[in-house]
């Protein structure tokens, strides 16, 4: 299978590898997928307090090219959004971006539930509601 | 934050120091798949595409002869290499086609006998699916389990024979984890319960020694293309006394091959296997020793350099060549993917177009996580120990920045069992 120039560029060079401590209220994580399906994507999210921004982000991921691309792209693009701006980020902007064929769309798909799972757990710790965080974000 | 870790810098594959003497990029270790052409075997072919091109059924004419003589020499060599004699062997267009004509063969000329057919879950496609074929047609298929290391158990073996069993089909040994059955111990049974036995023996003829006597083998396929030959060309044994075996031809026409395979015969590539045949015979033993200390020096070195190293196959009864390894915490395709002037194979889903991991693996009873994460290694005649030292350093190489990635890896590091997550599939 060739891959597209993109995804060979995360690959050989992931952006924002590493990990967060999961304990502080302003770190959210995300851990999606499953070793026996043979991807499984952590997402970590440091969010500003004040400003509901995503000022840092750090993956970690076990599965193919794609997969690691996907979740090292959602990285960059979630960096300096709004909560909100990030929760509008889709599987199919992924898609388009790294130019993945039909048998790699579930790993967009995957990135996308990341991104999903870390604000959410970053809303939990923070007794944030939904439509509180869209009010802020207003 | 203090116990922030950071690896923006993680590289994957770089393009490193220049390549030590003797290696040439793309390297080749997928010899399972199929192998090059030994050169010799190709100059004894060349003649046979040029000016000897008669068809060897043509009985009246010198053209016809000189065709015919090379492919009785080529039957005596490979029936030499199998301690067969010339009789026995049929050509045909390789191994698929060989375990073809033995299962639907045999299923049709004895039905009358029994409609039991018994396999392993290990089997190549080519016996699966044929006996999936025939399930169809009203036969009863037994695939017997294996156990953890890639061996059947004889007394599942025992159990399964009953009163209409009439074919027992075990491969000789397995193209991705190399294991080999113990073939003259199910031949015997067979023989006792009056059972024709028949081996796939692609992996192993060549390889290592193969004697259709000692091994109480009824039927067995070949091909070209494993063993330094051509490709599209192989054969099939079938035993001619005690006891007499007979097939049902499944390609009719000229009534060659004594009448089991039509079809004019391709004499460059029956020639082609006949010299890979020989050439085998001669240089097995000592290429077989030296394959295996490659496989086990390469093996060690993976061991001693990283852990959570899953070697997979009985590595007793093991192919010389083969080395079936997971890189456990790492996923198959994306360690592929920083290796890509190597060529080997993975039991990665991700490889396959089912999205489902090798079945293989899978009935050894590892998780598909294991699965998820091997590489098979298929050394042959032509690698070196300079290739063997530049492919296994660069694996590790690219296994533990993959590692640096992984999330699992990093998980059982700080000793969560990953088994008490709740992953949610997908």
């Amino acid at each position: 299978m060739a891959y597209s120039e993109k995804v060979i560029d995360h690959y050989n060079n992931p952006r924002n590898v590493g990990q967060m401590d999961k304990a502080s209220s302003e770190v959210g994580t995300g851990l999606v997928g499953a070793p026996e399906c043979g991807d499984v994507m952590r997402l970590q999210i440091r969010v500003n307090p004040e400003t509901n921004v995503i000022e840092d982000a750090k993956f970690k991921t076990f599965g193919c090219g794609s997969a690691i691309a996907s979740s090292s792209l959602a990285t960059e693009w979630v960096k300096g959004k709004t909560i909100d701006e990030a929760l509008a980020i889709s599987n199919t902007d992924i898609v388009k971006e790294l130019a993945l064929p039909p048998v790699k769309i579930h790993c967009s798909v995957l990135a996308e539930d990341a991104i999903r799972a870390a604000i959410g757990d970053w809303k939990k710790k923070n007794s944030v509601a939904e439509t509180a965080a869209v009010a802020v974000a207003q | 934050m203090s116990n922030e870790m950071s690896n923006n810098g993680v590289v994957i594959s770089e393009s490193t120091a220049p390549l030590p003497a003797g290696v040439t990029l793309p390297i080749y270790m997928d010899n399972h798949a199929t192998t090059q052409i030994d050169p010799r075997v190709l100059d004894t072919m060349l003649p046979y595409f040029g000016k000897v091109f008669g068809n060897a059924a043509s009985r009246n004419h010198a053209f016809g002869w000189e065709a015919e003589q090379a492919v009785e020499k080529a039957r005596e060599q490979i029936a030499k290499l199998i301690g067969a004699s010339a009789k026995e062997i049929i050509f045909t267009s390789g191994a698929t086609e060989s375990n073809n004509l033995a299962l639907k063969g045999i299923a049709e000329m004895y039905r009358e006998r029994g409609n039991h057919i018994i396999t392993q879950v290990t089997e190549h496609k080519a016996v699966l699916d044929t006996c999936k074929k025939l399930e169809k047609q009203g036969y009863r298929v037994t695939y017997l389990p294996v156990q953890a290391d890639g061996l059947i158990d004889l007394e599942d073996l025992k159990r399964a024979i009953d009163d209409k069993t009439i074919l027992v089909s075990i491969m000789y040994a397995n193209n991705e984890i190399g294991v080999i059955q113990p073939i003259a111990e199910i031949g015997k049974l067979c023989h006792e319960k009056g059972v024709i036995f028949h081996t796939d023996a692609v992996q192993a003829v060549g390889k290592i020694p193969v004697d259709v006597q000692k091994d109480n083998i009824d039927v067995l396929s070949l091909s070209g293309h494993k063993l330094y030959g051509p490709k599209g060309v192989g054969a099939l044994y079938v035993r001619r006394r005690n006891p007499r075996v007979q097939i049902s031809e499944q390609i009719n026409g000229g009534g060659h091959e004594r009448g089991m395979r039509s079809g004019t015969l391709n004499v460059p590539g029956i020639v082609g296997l006949g010299a890979a045949c020989e050439i085998a015979g001669q240089e097995m033993e000592a290429e077989g020793k030296r394959e295996k200390e490659l496989r086990d020096y390469m093996k060690a070195k993976f061991e001693k350099a990283l852990d959570y190293v899953h070697v997979n196959g009985n590595m007793e009864h093991h192919l010389p060549g083969n080395l079936n390894i997971s890189f456990v915490y790492v996923e198959g395709e994306s360690l592929l993917m920083g290796i890509n002037d190597i060529a080997v194979s993975s039991g990665s889903a991700c490889t396959s177009a089912t999205l489902e991991p090798s079945y293989v693996l899978k009935a050894l009873g590892l998780g598909d996580d294991v699965a998820h994460s091997s590489i098979r290694f298929g050394l042959g005649r032509f690698n070196t120990k300079a290739e063997v030292d530049y492919v296994s350093d660069k694996l590790i190489d690219v296994v533990s920045k993959l590692r640096e990635l992984s999330p699992l890896y990093e998980m059982v590091k700080e000793g969560i069992d990953l088994t008490k997550i709740e992953w949610a599939a997908h």
